[in-house]
């Protein structure tokens, strides 16, 4: 029972503590892919601690929901790190599956996207109506992704994903999984608002979507927003990591066997970070009315990964 | 007095869902009485899906009725006709033979169609006309099928249907369950065939919106169970898939309808239609994996189905009444004339939310756990050795995926422009919260949905013994440590009420943290940031056309907008623009492709039925004659 409460702690912690320094990373890797230094990778847990310190401005139009949103939000991406194998392939909540999860990461959406409402400004409602349409399109992506993994583990439990497909040495050659991957690193890019979806860095009000549906929060309402963006961001990477490249994630929660999990994880996130920032320095971002079409093309690899393991059995 | 007729609904609510549970979880039973109606007489019986059924009728009746004792108040019209609506919808699951069903199905459909054209505005007379013929051509559909299999089977009674039909030609099945399945499906309001839903819905009191949306439309759920389950015995594969492709048609369509309306109660009447299609998925799942012979997880699809029928029932008729307080407090359903209720009126704001929140199946409400079971069912298709159907499967996990994505999307739109920032007229800023009894009825639905939700486990049981019967197989989902569903001998697992608890105390430790951290410091009030403008008026807001904007412009080859802009400029300056006129509607393919062309056909057909119409005696004595000698030579 102890046992278990200090696994659960050590996965939030982990993945609470490690989203804005993968945030940071990101930038810096950026920064200098295009030459500049850039700040130093911590940077995001001092913009973190300054809005803390720092009285949030409320509207006088919102309602109680823009209040509790942030911490809502937080609560859901807690759950998810409790429901996704992140250190193990036994997450704490063992039961969670990745429509769980998906719907979960929904619920945050759900009432980000009011709160973007709740003020009443148009900019909010502009962001809110565009992250709602992203989201909303890369569902089915998600699913059939999903599918296809579930078909050749028989399972959709997480977990399950996660075992059933270590034991496949030539997995990451096998085609139905190669599509699978892109289709969902596609999904990865529009749901974590990265290029060429959302740009994280513009004030812009034509591209932007994120930043425009959370400009009315300040404060430490909005350093809980930044936060949890951040840890979706971790969850969805460590998600590619673990399901697609399942290697070397430990099945059992020893704690030696949780360090190694905890420095393969890293491995493994840094070539994936080191991936988007390449691909956000080389891409521009797209319109924003090309993105369904990026979003319908991920969805034809995923159909077609799906339409492949029929086909291969 | 007419209050003691909402009080004696809501008595024969009760009544009904006592009768149903005892009919679930009893042994069935059934009553003949010869004389009351001719061809059969009345012929009643229950087994686990009719009570099922009566229950859900009874249970929802319960809240609506209670509601209507606020929300109708001392309004006489239509107060008989809705306690012979709920009475009728009492006894449809409830007929044996096929007399007694056609009595009281076309009961409730007559009973509803008064509702709907209650309140004598041209827009009702509109709904209740569409209402009307949809309706008997989906009986005329019916009862041919039902005539049909009487005289094929030698009896009207249903139970003896089942025993005859395997004696049946293909042909003659095929033919029986199509035309039944059809003619229930119209009920359903099952794109195509779902286009009195979204005019009569909206038309009707909120309180009979509730339950037609609720339950009516359930009943022909209910019929197409009966039909592919039970009467027709097992029927050939392409069944299965048939509904599969309907399911996801009616289910992305209504998503999509819904999404771009303005108007609060048609977007719940798509809404149900949206739903209809994930039910139909499920039941199109079962039937396919039954014909497949693979019944265990037919029977998890049809749990599955019938949990959904039951939480729809739930949240759809929270959301009406929700929305009907609005109507009751503002007059308007537009909502570009709503928003800033949710500081108006917390209680419906409050219920509406929660329905949103349940419908767009967030967990851990009522909603998840159905659409989980649909969507555990749906990916286990890979059991079934046959590429063709896997493919139909897959595209069925899509639509229903991108349903799920798009309902969030529509009630964010519902509720954040329907109820958040300012008030987008007069009657929106003056808006008052409803009176006790609507509150108190609204309370009740809110609490059937979290209480479906987090007591998964509980209520899955019941309604795998119902599926049981019509699917006799070892169950699929067992309850295990921690009340987790688990699906399929560990193919998935869910414990709502541990991600509930999960998610509350998730919840307490940021917030716990920052007190403790004395970093929670009281926010300052100040106006919403605008660029520098001087004041904020409702006309800055976001609006729902606005909102949907980006799903018109994706999905524009299904809605085929036309925008039609307008600018009139002041006559001595083209640059002063006195008048700016801006219309964007979509079309309706349905309507275009399939309704229009038939409409002008029946109008053409009629033309030239004009010319035999005379007006002389002797001509019309002549066609007697000629159709007499005609018989004569063919008999």
């Amino acid at each position: 029972m102890t046992g278990d409460v200090v696994v659960a702690v050590l996965h939030v912690a982990v993945v609470a503590a490690g989203a804005p320094l993968l945030v940071g990373v990101l930038r810096t890797l950026k920064a200098r892919l295009v030459g500049r230094r850039g700040p130093a990778p911590w940077q995001p847990y001092r913009d973190l601690r300054k809005l803390f310190g720092k009285t949030p401005v409320v509207s006088t139009t919102t309602s109680w929901l823009f209040r509790v949103t942030p911490y809502v939000l937080m609560s859901t991406m807690i759950t998810a790190a409790l429901a996704a194998p992140v250190l193990s392939s036994r997450p704490p909540l063992a039961f969670a599956g990745i429509i769980l999860l998906m719907y979960l990461l929904l619920l945050g959406t759900f009432f980000l996207t009011l709160a973007g409402l709740d003020a009443g400004s148009a900019f909010g409602g502009m962001g809110s109506s565009r992250a709602v349409a992203v989201a909303a399109l890369a569902e089915p992506t998600v699913m059939l992704a999903v599918l296809a993994l579930s078909l050749r583990a028989n399972t959709t439990n997480l977990g399950g994903v996660v075992e059933g497909l270590a034991h496949e040495p030539l997995l990451a050659a096998n085609p139905v999984h190669l599509l699978a991957f892109f289709a969902f690193f596609i999904v990865m890019l529009a749901e974590a608002g990265r290029i060429p979806v959302d740009n994280p860095a513009t004030h812009l009000e034509l591209t932007m979507i994120h930043e425009a549906m959370v400009l009315e929060y300040s404060g430490r309402h909005l350093a809980l927003v930044e936060w949890a963006s951040a840890m979706k961001l971790l969850l969805f990477l460590t998600l590619l990591a673990n399901l697609f490249f399942p290697w070397g994630v430990p099945a059992v929660l020893a704690p030696g066997a949780l360090v190694l999990g905890a420095l393969v994880l890293t491995a493994k996130l840094l070539a994936l970070t080191v991936a988007v920032a390449v691909l956000e320095t080389a891409m521009a971002k797209l319109r924003l009315f090309r993105v369904p079409e990026l979003l319908a093309g991920s969805f034809a690899l995923a159909l077609l990964s799906v339409t492949a393991v029929f086909l291969l059995r | 007095m007419t209050r003691g007729v909402y009080v004696l609904a809501t008595l024969l609510g009760a009544a009904g869902a006592a009768v149903g549970i005892t009919g679930m979880l009893g042994p069935p039973w059934s009553v003949e009485v010869g004389w009351v109606v001719p061809l059969g007489g009345l012929a009643l019986a229950v087994d686990p899906l009719t009570g099922l059924f009566v229950a859900l009728v009874g249970a929802t009746s319960v809240p609506a009725s209670i509601y209507a004792v606020g929300y109708a108040g001392g309004e006489r019209r239509g107060s008989l006709a809705y306690l012979g609506f709920i009475a009728a919808m009492l006894l449809v699951p409830l007929a044996n033979n096929v007399m007694t069903f056609a009595i009281a199905w076309e009961l409730m459909s007559l009973a509803s169609y008064v509702l709907v054209v209650r309140t004598r505005s041209d827009e009702s007379a509109h709904a209740g006309w569409v209402y009307a013929v949809m309706t008997h051509a989906g009986l005329a559909c019916l009862l041919s099928a039902m005539l049909l299999l009487s005289a094929w089977t030698g009896s009207g009674r249903f139970t003896d249907w089942a025993a005859a039909a395997p004696a049946l030609g293909a042909t003659a099945r095929a033919v029986a369950w199509t035309l039944l399945v059809i003619g229930f499906l119209a009920k359903a309001g099952a794109m195509p065939l779902h286009v009195w839903l979204p005019l009569a819905h909206p038309a009707a009191p909120s309180h009979v919106s509730a339950l037609m949306s609720g339950v009516m439309i359930k009943l022909g759920l209910y019929g197409v169970l009966r039909a592919s389950f039970e009467w027709l015995g097992a029927g050939p594969l392409w069944w299965g898939p048939t509904l599969l492709l309907v399911g996801a048609v009616a289910a992305v369509g209504g998503v999509l309808y819904a999404l771009v309306d303005r108007d609060l109660k048609r977007l719940l009447a798509y809404s149900s239609i949206e739903n209809v299609g994930i039910i139909v998925i499920g039941i199109g799942a079962a039937l396919t994996f039954r014909n497949a012979a693979a019944d265990p997880l037919a029977l998890l699809a049809l749990t599955a189905a019938l949990y959904h029928v039951v939480n729809h029932a739930a949240f759809k008729s929270l959301l009406f009444m929700a929305a009907g307080s609005v109507v009751h407090a503002t007059g308007t359903r537009d909502l570009e004339a709503l928003g800033g209720l949710a500081r108006r009126m917390p209680w419906t704001a409050a219920a509406f939310f929660l329905g949103s929140g349940a419908i767009a199946a967030l967990p851990p409400l009522n909603g998840f756990v159905s659409e989980w079971l649909t969507f555990q069912a749906l990916l286990q298709n890979v059991q079934l050795p046959r590429p063709g159907l896997n493919l139909v499967f897959t595209l069925a996990i899509a639509a229903l995926a991108l349903t799920g994505g798009l309902a969030v999307a529509c009630f964010v739109k519902a509720y954040g422009i329907g109820f958040l920032a300012l008030p987008r007229s007069a009657a929106a800023e003056s808006a008052h919260e409803a009176p006790p009894s609507m509150r108190a009825g609204m309370l009740l639905a809110a609490a059937a949905c979290v209480a479906l939700g987090l007591g998964a486990s509980v209520v899955v049981q019941p309604l795998l013994a119902v599926a049981g019967a019509l699917i006799p197989a070892p169950a699929p989902i067992r309850i295990g440590a921690g009340l987790t569903l688990q699906v399929s001998d560990g193919f998935a697992s869910v414990s709502t009420a541990a991600v509930a608890v999960a998610l509350a105390g998730a919840l307490a430790v940021p917030l716990a943290a920052l007190t403790l951290a004395g970093a929670r410091r009281r926010p300052r009030r100040y106006e919403t940031w605008g660029c520098g403008r001087l004041l904020q008026t409702a006309r800055m807001e976001y609006t729902a056309t606005a909102f949907a904007n980006p799903f018109t412009r994706v999905f524009d080859f299904f809605y085929r907008p036309v925008r039609r802009l307008q600018i009139d400029a002041h006559p001595e300056s083209r640059f002063f623009v006195s008048r700016i006129e801006y219309a964007n509607p979509t079309r309706f393919i349905v309507d275009d492709w399939l309704y229009g062309p038939v409409e002008r056909a029946l109008r053409t057909a009629a033309r030239w039925a004009v010319a035999m119409q005379s007006g002389s005696p002797n001509a019309y004595l002549g066609y007697v004659l000629a159709v007499l000698l005609l018989l004569l030579v063919l008999a």
